[in-house]
């Protein structure tokens, strides 16, 4: 990250289109960042795992646009259609067009997948490099992230909803309760292996204060470990929400999210199987094409964790 | 061993004390007045100061918070609202029913984990391999709750092979409790099984690479024997670590299942108990199973300690 900045990483012309010279650069001559994005250009698992991630941000982004029928407007004239080219996914037992409803359903689950990756990567990353880095609060603060931790992750999230209440906003926060000690942990654990390290030493050495030695010389190695976390994450958080949903103490009905289309489905799952299958088959696509991009991530970032060999 | 045991169980205290101090302050975390909350919309201010008394929400927090642990030694959670009943019998009774379903879910996640993992590795990168690589993805991927209704679709409403509810005891009849759980254990165990086999599979290329299994090989060991014996026995050891979190994850994976199947177990009597705002039931409920599991957990350890020689001696 660093060489690149400053130029030293053997001569490659700035001005130059970074796709033609990553094919012909021998790798040992490009930066940590370029030699990762050419390894990931060429990890096919991780490149189905970002087409799948990216379709699904597009069409969360343009949901507006993609859909004309209001994804809660009833229209009981129209009940349990089955898939046509008139209503694409058919409808459901209120006569609700099914398309409408899973494409804003997408946009639900990636506004929670962004929204928990968001507070894990301030709030693990604060709370673990403070614990990594101060050996004073590291016992108290991991003893409290244990504690939470040793709660089984959907029955806290139920519990948490339970108290705040079934609302969008508190959905996110009680992911954030359930996910967050688990990125600290990893946070934690690179923070004190990186504390020891000798260019950390002189830093001290030189001067540098907490802050800077903290910003400068430890997070940015810590990063990849946390990368690789953070898109796990968002698939268990996509999951995690889905399930609450689903169980009824996610986001209240009708807002359209997979989790609570397919559990309004699933009285009709015999006469009308489409209004389960299509959302839960977006809900499989979108965890499954998160889960390889986080497998291409660990394979290229942290290849101490690698599976695929 | 003692020692071991005695020290994990010391470890574990905090956390278990930490936990319970969790769950007090959840009540206490309701916005605005969790009495009210309790009570419902339609509740006169009558029925909500009875609610209040009946949990002690109208003495100072000190005053609870030692009543709660006070309590809490003597096996007392307080009182379910919503069936009237002892929370710690409510939970006591429906435990069981969700340790026999994890179990059942258990064994499915080891077998199929293991053997896919092992065979995997052992014939690494041909469609073995792959096959068994995809599989376990796309178990990772699939929610149990959509596996499960697509079971029921498939072998309930379809083919009439397997009851899609109908709870019946294991002791009162074996047969029905196989049949009625085969599809909730199977739907649960998928997800596992694919997180399992995978990392059976990376632990087994790890151990084949050692030298020692290239010693055995080049003394003229059978292949059978220097895989089962020499590198099966050396990779369960950092497979065993993982058993704490497949139960944790089975756990939370017996919530939606048990409701998707009306199973009554513990997982279905809390979100009920969510559904229906019975705090005194949530709050116990999570206590016991949380409690449980970092029991659990320590099991784990203490059976690891005793493969491990090395963590044996050190004294972990």
């Amino acid at each position: 990250m660093t060489a690149a900045d400053s130029g030293l990483d053997g001569g490659i012309d700035p001005g130059a289109d970074p796709g033609a010279d990553m094919e012909d650069v021998p790798e040992r001559r490009l930066s940590p960042v370029r030699l990762a994005l050419r390894r990931l250009l060429h990890h096919r698992l991780f490149m189905s795992g970002f087409v799948v991630f990216v379709f699904v941000l597009v069409i969360a982004v343009l949901a507006p646009w993609l859909t004309s029928a209001d994804p809660d407007k009833l229209a009981m004239r129209y009940r349990f259609l089955s898939p046509s080219p008139e209503h694409l996914f058919g409808t459901d037992n209120f006569g609700r067009s099914l398309y409408s409803r899973v494409i804003w359903g997408a946009r639900l689950s990636m506004i929670i997948g962004v929204s928990v990756v968001a507070i894990n990567a301030v709030l693990g990353t604060a709370i673990g490099a403070a614990a990594g880095y101060f050996r004073r609060i590291d016992n108290v603060v991991m003893r409290f992230n244990d504690a939470l931790m040793a709660f089984p992750a959907v029955l806290l999230a139920i519990a948490v909803t339970a108290v705040l209440g079934p609302s969008l906003n508190d959905v996110i926060i009680a992911l954030g309760v359930v996910y967050t000690p688990r990125t600290a942990r990893i946070v934690r654990s690179s923070v004190i292996v990186l504390r020891e390290m000798e260019y950390v030493q002189a830093a001290v050495a030189a001067g540098a204060g907490h802050w800077r030695i903290l910003r400068r010389h430890i997070l940015p190695n810590a990063m990849a470990p946390l990368i690789v976390q953070l898109s796990f994450l968002f698939a268990y958080a996509v999951l995690t929400e889905a399930t609450l949903s689903f169980l009824g103490v996610g986001a209240v009905p009708p807002t359209p999210t997979w989790g609570n289309i397919m559990a309004e489905g699933r009285q009709y799952m015999v006469d009308a199987p489409w209004i389960i299958t299509i959302p839960g088959l977006a809900l499989m696509v979108t965890v499954l094409g998160l889960n390889l991009l986080g497998d291409g991530l660990r394979d290229v970032l942290d290849p101490r964790l690698r599976i695929q060999q | 061993m003692t020692g071991i045991i005695v020290s994990r169980l010391l470890s574990a205290l905090p956390i278990l004390v930490i936990v319970s101090l969790i769950t007090f302050a959840m009540i206490h975390l309701i916005p605005g007045d969790p009495a009210a909350a309790i009570a419902g919309l339609s509740a006169t201010p009558e029925q909500i100061a009875n609610i209040r008394h009946d949990l002690g929400l109208d003495e100072p927090l000190m005053t609870q918070l030692v009543r709660w642990y006070g309590n809490l030694l003597h096996g007392d959670l307080g009182r379910s609202l919503l069936l009237g009943q002892p929370v710690v019998e409510a939970t006591m009774f429906r435990l069981p029913v969700t340790i026999g379903l994890s179990l059942f879910a258990l064994v499915i996640t080891l077998v199929i984990g293991l053997v896919s993992g092992v065979l995997a590795a052992l014939r690494q990168n041909t469609w073995v391999d792959q096959a068994a690589m995809m599989f376990a993805m796309i178990g990772i991927s699939l929610p149990n709750f959509y596996l499960g209704l697509l079971m029921i679709i498939l072998f309930a409403v379809d083919l009439g092979w397997l009851p899609s509810g109908g709870y019946v005891a294991l002791w009162d009849d074996p047969l029905h409790w196989l049949a009625s759980m085969t599809m909730p254990a199977a739907s649960l165990a998928l997800l596992l099984a694919g997180l399992l086999a995978r990392i059976t599979r990376s632990t087994m290329l790890e151990v084949l690479r050692q030298d020692y299994i290239r010693t055995a090989r080049a003394k003229g060991l059978p292949r059978r024997l220097v895989v089962v014996k020499h590198a099966l026995s050396n990779a369960l050891i950092p497979i065993v670590t993982v058993i704490g979190i497949i139960v944790s994850l089975l756990i939370s994976g017996a919530v939606v299942t048990e409701t998707l199947f009306s199973i009554p177990g513990v997982g279905q009597l809390l979100t009920q108990a969510v559904l229906n705002r019975d705090y005194p039931m949530v709050q116990g409920g999570l206590l016991i199973v949380t409690a449980l599991l970092v029991l659990v957990n320590i099991g784990v350890d203490v059976i690891y300690a005793f493969l491990d020689p090395r963590v044996r001696y050190d004294g972990g």
